[in-house]
């Protein structure tokens, strides 16, 4: 009943989608793929779930909103208020490009560093994948067995129509692992 | 059904490039010892570069007398070249993230130059409002932080200070955006790398990305993301800097009209900047495959949209001012087309509304050439433009007996040479170390291959075995 990783190579992103299609109608798990850029109809061939990032985005800009226009409220009626040509102290009108821009501020920073926490990307983090050319013009798919029903045989079988380039078989990636979408 | 449809579609890349063409090609460009021109034009530039930095440091250490204002013209040179390469960076953002929300594909040639001209523009422009301080050092006051001084809060009713806000968000926006952007094409770089050092720096740069499509599909998200905060964001830039002018008293920028007029003319500016460096990029790195005319024919169309804003802008100015019936107002207009600068207003008129009308023609915008000279008559056109509606308005304002004129020194026309030099040496620069062209979004928006025949006939059977 051992687990392990099966990795098959294509050359075509027709390919790899029809492959996780076939793999997804099977029922073999989909560790993950792999490709030179994001291909087209792929997620939902792998079946996976819209990114909750969007919240992120949304809790960061209204937080940096809120805090940024409660600060220049703060900051011009009750720390040091200013006349300024006989405004009132309370311009909320003039609060408002500020608030907007701190909200983006907010909501973009929050937002990228939110997706590379997720995703588990750092200045030195070595890549998972072990197959080449993925950065450039090579597309994988990685299986993962279950030692019974599934197995090497039955991947290959599976894979054929799609004509992979090469499909090899190795030990789980115990590191391995989606996390949350 | 979908591939019958790309099939009738005129492909975006010529050449029926696979994948792997375009990581070669691209690549191939930063791989390859720099041609004569761009060693040529890299001296050109970092002469100028010198030539405004010697400028800059003898009127920082000098004071800001050495320039033409006076006490009726107090904004000139300095505002006109900030609002100038501004807008110049507009046109990075409307192309990765505007166009993005449109589902414009043809972006993706263009998209990662764009951005970084905006970066390089938004730096050009930072440095104009910086040396106008006098004391640069003390640029630090504009931030809210606490200080010994009371503390002594920044005037958020000042438009000033809105700027300030506006572009410092923006410029780490793009950043943000460009490097994001940047990340596939630093891990396809890597994995190219021949010495352990570049190997090891571009890892650091590329995060540990590695194709894994869990991380493509919210890389995706991100991105949209991005686009949508990048939108408004640049919409509200040059609304922001519209307003330093617009809620001054002053006759000629005292107009609700401001906002969109700015935005529109930013826009204006910045294609037909992406269009002379597209132009001189797609020749001078051999990436006539992926810049194709079909590339610059739709940029031409925008420019003409655009300038159509513009000219509309300036038509609605003039009604704006006589409808009104004020007097100063009216004055503000006569005395802008017909004083002392009316040389520079039939510049910016011709510039901007009546040559661009050539790019109407097919034949027009299919000569690349023609194409490159009114694309420099649009910079021109929109530099005079911020110079004609600053200094006119300034010059000839309510009181007759304050009227003066400007002209600018020697120091000042230098520092606006420099910020040319310190522009173009910037994007020479990441014309040689960074991929010009997005390798991963183009790869998206290639045209299907089909599989070599003699293995596809071997597939059919085992598909219909594996369907039984």
């Amino acid at each position: 009943m051992s687990r392990t990783r099966v990795i098959c190579n294509f050359e075509r992103e027709e390919d790899l989608v029809g492959a996780a299609e076939a793999a997804r109608d099977r029922g073999v798990e989909i560790e993950d793929a792999y490709a030179p850029y994001a291909v087209h109809g792929l997620a939902a061939a792998m079946g996976l779930a819209h990114s909750r990032l969007p919240r992120v985005t949304l809790v960061l800009g209204l937080l940096g909103a809120a805090s940024f226009l409660a600060f220049q409220y703060w900051a011009s009626v009750i720390s040091w208020p200013t006349n300024v040509g006989g405004r009132p102290w309370n311009s909320l009108p003039a609060f408002v490009p500020v608030t907007f821009e701190v909200m983006v501020l907010f909501a973009g920073v929050g937002t990228v560093i939110a997706f590379l926490v997720v995703t588990g990307h750092y200045p030195g983090r070595r890549p998972r994948s072990s197959v080449p050319g993925v950065t450039d013009d090579r597309f994988a798919l990685v299986l993962i067995t279950d030692g019974d029903r599934i197995n090497l045989a039955a991947v290959e079988a599976l894979m054929s129509p799609f004509v992979p380039a090469s499909i090899s078989e190795e030990a789980p990636d115990t590191s391995a692992g989606g996390g949350p979408s | 059904m979908a591939e019958v449809g790309q099939a009738l579609e005129l492909p975006l890349i010529a050449g029926n490039k696979r994948p792997g063409d375009v990581t070669n090609d691209v690549m191939g460009v930063i791989e390859r010892r720099p041609s004569l021109l761009w060693w040529g034009g890299l001296l050109l530039s970092v002469v100028a570069l010198l030539i405004g930095l010697v400028a800059v440091t003898y009127q920082v250490a000098t004071g800001i007398g050495t320039w033409g204002l006076n006490g009726t013209v107090g904004w000139a040179f300095d505002i006109t070249n900030f609002v100038f390469w501004i807008g110049i960076g507009h046109a990075g953002t409307l192309i990765s993230a505007i166009l993005f929300l449109l589902r414009q594909k043809w972006r993706t040639s263009v998209n990662r130059s764009a951005e970084a001209m905006t970066l390089f523009a938004v730096v050009c422009a930072g440095i104009f409002p910086l040396i106008h301080l006098g004391r640069p050092w003390l640029a630090f006051w504009m931030m809210p932080y606490p200080n010994g001084r009371g503390p002594l809060w920044v005037n958020f009713q000042s438009p000033l200070i809105w700027d300030f806000f506006a572009i410092s968000t923006y410029f780490t926006i793009s950043a943000l955006f460009w490097y994001v952007g940047l990340i596939p094409d630093l891990a396809t770089m890597r994995d190219r790398a021949k010495t352990p050092l570049k190997r090891k720096v571009l890892g650091w740069l590329s995060l540990g990305w590695d194709g894994s499509f869990r991380t493509w599909h919210r890389y995706e998200t991100v991105y949209l993301l991005l686009a949508g905060l990048a939108t408004p964001l640049v919409i509200s830039v040059h609304t922001i800097v519209s307003m330093d002018f617009a809620t001054s008293i002053l006759p000629g920028w005292h107009t609700t009209i401001f906002p969109p007029y700015f935005v529109a003319g930013a826009i204006f500016s910045g294609m037909a900047m992406v269009l002379t460096l597209m132009l001189i990029a797609r020749k001078t790195m051999r990436l006539e495959d992926y810049i194709t005319p079909r590339h610059i024919d739709v940029m031409c169309k925008l420019v003409v949209v655009t300038s159509g804003l513009v000219g509309l802008a300036y038509a609605t100015e003039l009604f704006s001012a006589f409808y009104s019936g004020n007097a100063h107002e009216q004055f503000a207009f006569i005395n802008r087309a017909t004083g002392p600068l009316a040389w520079g207003y039939g510049i910016m008129v011709a510039c901007n509304v009546l040559i661009p009308q050539l790019l109407w023609s097919s034949r027009v915008r299919g000569r690349l050439l023609a194409v490159f000279v009114i694309s420099i008559a649009v910079n021109v056109g929109m530099w005079f433009e911020r110079f004609i509606i600053i200094v006119t308005s300034l010059e000839r304002s309510f009181l007759p007996s304050s009227w003066s004129s400007y002209t600018p020194t020697l120091i000042e026309l230098a520092t606006l040479l420099g910020s040319f030099g310190l522009f173009f040496t910037l994007f020479l620069l990441f014309c040689r170390f960074v991929p010009a062209i997005a390798m991963a979004e183009v790869k998206g928006v290639l045209h299907p291959h089909p599989r070599p025949p003699a293995e596809a006939d071997g597939t059919s059977s085992v598909l219909a075995e594996v369907k039984v």
